[in-house]
């Protein structure tokens, strides 16, 4: 038998026996999918409305009526005063108040409309704009209606939206390829750290070092282990998020697999360099979970990269995991090809090169 | 090829941990098919002389070769030849005993058949619980496993650093026949312990402490180099006589062996006379007889010599 082939069946064995990896494996890509598309989700629903009405006309009663069927907005109350309603909106029972004026509906027949004011609560930004851009679009709906009831002349939308790729707005269409990259990091990343740190902790490196056995070859078996688990991850996930998302990829699933594959590689080199600088098992968790973090909130996985700070933007050429979630949603939502995705995958498999030999040189054989 | 008479050379070799010396200039050689102990006390630098020698550690100064190569240049080839068993068990836990053995005999490139001779009286112990994983054995089984893995290879020397330590005294005394029968196969043996009464089923053995080595010989010779009379004494109260001993000039060094405290004479000693005095100071039930060192004795007073 060659020495990585028993090397191999050394691994899958110690994984097999091992009570927690073949669960986690097969459980964490389900959980992860299952209950994160849901939580992780910026779409702002239900944004509590309280009217403060001093018009009390026709039009008034057409806005609270459309405020009510609306799924984005719910009526909380309407109020006689701005003074009660901005009492509820500091108490943290409202998120926007619509205040319209005296006589509205009057002055706008008159062609001189007096103003409707909206005040949102804008602690969580998203939260609070968004809020008060649903109010505006219900309000420029329901004038639009008055208006054209008043004179015969068309008043019709003057633009029309189309939300390409994403068509029903789903936020979480967008945070699935996301799911998949973080699942990546921590199977093929993570894992495969924590286990040769391990070895180093138990000392049986050490008994493993007096062998003839090189070490890349040691290291690659353990890295084959997890990078079948990581292709095992990414299938699971894919089939939950079309089984129960029904989200397929519109682009070819090679193509995601490619880019899944290198990845894989750079991720899993980058865990082999965090497990050679540190000795204990807390100190490899601490160097990658820092990593991890800059990888979240800089890869663009939660936040546009566009919206970042110039010299941020430009860091984010070093993180890895951009490149992956371009593809993976390119690909996904969009159907690119790899020939579309061909820088992206030229820059991953550069950064596969340098993790890789990043991880080969910060290996010592022996201390000093 | 194995034409120099020595297993292990170890010239000049120093190495430091920051300011602590772990090895000062150590020297020291292994014949061919002998039994050589390193005894010392918890730090004396055993297991970092071990780790030179099987290449997992550089040296700062000095060189050494372990049959016939050197251990860095040639360390790769060194790696195939000697059998190393470290003072922590670091065998896989997770692994039963026979995939143990299996998969560090495919590292060698041999198989568990192959070399079953050299390992059956050994681990013929333990193959009744060959299913077992080598985690959930009992420590005298352990170290029957460690060494099983090591020799599965049929290495030309044998390292093993501390391997009696935590055993109980049965399972030490056994493990010191096998030692015996692997020299009988032609086996050279470097084995550290702890343990001065081990001392004596050792050929030959270095007293070493701090980093240094004290001395060199056989364990029947450094007994019998041991110049100076010593007695041991007890009485009544054990802990006063050892402060009163140790307040007399005719007493060179006084320290505790047991159930008595051995005495190692100095100039003007009178055996007579240190009774008496004894018994006037309020000592009762005196007790003092002439005794032969043992290897421990030769230790204390070789650290006293130092200093």
């Amino acid at each position: 038998m060659s020495t990585l082939k028993v090397l191999i069946k050394k691994e899958v064995l110690q994984f097999k026996r091992n009570s927690f990896l073949p669960r986690l494996v097969v459980a964490f890509p389900i959980v992860i999918m299952l209950v994160l598309p849901w939580v992780t989700t910026m779409d702002v629903r239900h944004v509590k409305v309280s009217v403060v009405d001093n018009d009390h006309s026709q039009f008034s009663q057409r806005i609270i009526s459309k405020i009510q069927a609306s799924e984005y907005l719910s009526l909380h109350s309407v109020s006689p005063s701005f003074e009660l309603s901005l009492k509820s909106l500091e108490d943290g029972e409202v998120d926007a108040i619509l205040e319209v004026p005296h006589d509205f509906e009057k002055s706008i027949a008159t062609g001189f409309p007096k103003k409707v004011s909206i005040s949102a609560n804008s602690v969580n930004a998203t939260k609070g704009s968004l809020g008060a851009q649903y109010l505006a679009q219900t309000l420029t709906g329901s004038i639009n209606e008055l208006r054209s009831s008043i004179s015969p002349a068309r008043h019709g939308d003057l633009f029309v939206i189309q939300n390409r790729y994403n068509p029903t707005l789903e936020y979480r269409n967008f945070m699935i390829p996301a799911l998949l990259a973080i699942l990546m990091i921590i199977i093929t990343g993570f894992l495969p750290a924590l286990n040769l740190v391990g070895e180093k902790e138990a000392g049986t490196i050490e008994q493993i070092n007096v062998t003839p056995v090189n070490r890349f070859t040691f290291t690659l078996a353990k890295l084959i282990v997890y990078w079948v688990a990581g292709l095992i991850v990414i299938t699971i996930a894919l089939v939950v998020a079309w089984l129960v998302y029904g989200l397929t990829s519109v682009g070819n699933l090679l193509t995601i697999y490619a880019g899944a594959f290198l990845f894989i590689l750079t991720i899993s080199g980058f865990g082999i360099i965090a497990s050679n600088l540190s000795s204990t098992m807390q100190q490899a968790i601490f160097f990658m979970f820092f990593f991890v973090m800059v990888f979240m909130l800089m890869s663009g996985l939660l936040t546009p990269i566009e919206s970042m700070p110039q010299w941020a933007q430009y860091l984010t050429y070093l993180l890895p995991p951009r490149y992956f979630i371009t593809i993976l949603r390119s690909v996904f939502l969009k159907g690119a090809t790899f020939y579309d995705m061909r820088f992206n995958f030229l820059a991953l498999t550069v950064l596969a090169v340098i993790m890789n030999l990043g991880a080969a040189l910060t290996y010592k054989k022996r201390s000093s | 090829m194995s034409t120099s008479p020595l297993a292990i050379e170890v010239n000049n070799i120093s190495k430091s941990y920051g300011t602590i010396m772990a090895l000062d200039h150590v020297t020291l050689n292994v014949k061919r098919g002998e039994i050589f102990g390193l005894i010392g006390p918890d730090g004396a630098g055993k297991t970092t002389l071990f780790k030179i020698l099987v290449t997992l550690l550089n040296a700062d100064e000095g060189d050494a070769r372990v049959d016939d190569l050197d251990v860095v240049k040639d360390y790769r080839e060194i790696r195939a030849r000697v059998g190393y068993m470290p003072g922590k068990f670091s065998l896989y836990p997770d692994l039963s005993i026979e995939e143990n053995m299996e998969f560090f005999a495919t590292l060698f490139g041999v198989t568990v058949e192959q070399n079953y001779d050299l390992v059956a009286p050994i681990y013929k112990q333990i193959e009744p619980f060959k299913k077992r994983r080598a985690g959930r054995l009992s420590g005298g089984m352990k170290q029957k496993l460690a060494l099983s893995c090591a020799l599965i290879h049929k290495p030309s020397v044998l390292f093993l650093d501390e391997p009696t330590t935590g055993v109980d005294a049965v399972s030490r005394s056994e493990f010191w026949d096998m030692l015996h029968g692997l020299k009988q196969q032609g086996l050279s043996i470097l084995v550290s312990t702890p343990y001065m009464d081990e001392a004596s089923r050792c050929d030959r053995i270095a007293l070493c402490n701090s980093g240094r080595v004290l001395d060199i010989d056989t364990p029947q010779h450094m007994v019998e180099k041991f110049d100076g009379s010593l007695y041991a004494i007890k009485s009544s109260h054990m802990f006063q006589l050892l402060k009163d001993l140790r307040s007399l000039k005719t007493v060179a060094n006084c320290y505790t062996a047991g159930e008595y405290h051995h005495l190692l004479a100095g100039d003007g000693f009178d055996a007579g006379q240190l009774v008496q005095s004894l018994t006037a100071q309020g000592h009762e039930d005196v007790e003092l007889k002439g005794i032969v060192p043992d290897i421990e004795d030769v230790f204390i007073k070789l650290l006293s010599n130092e200093s």
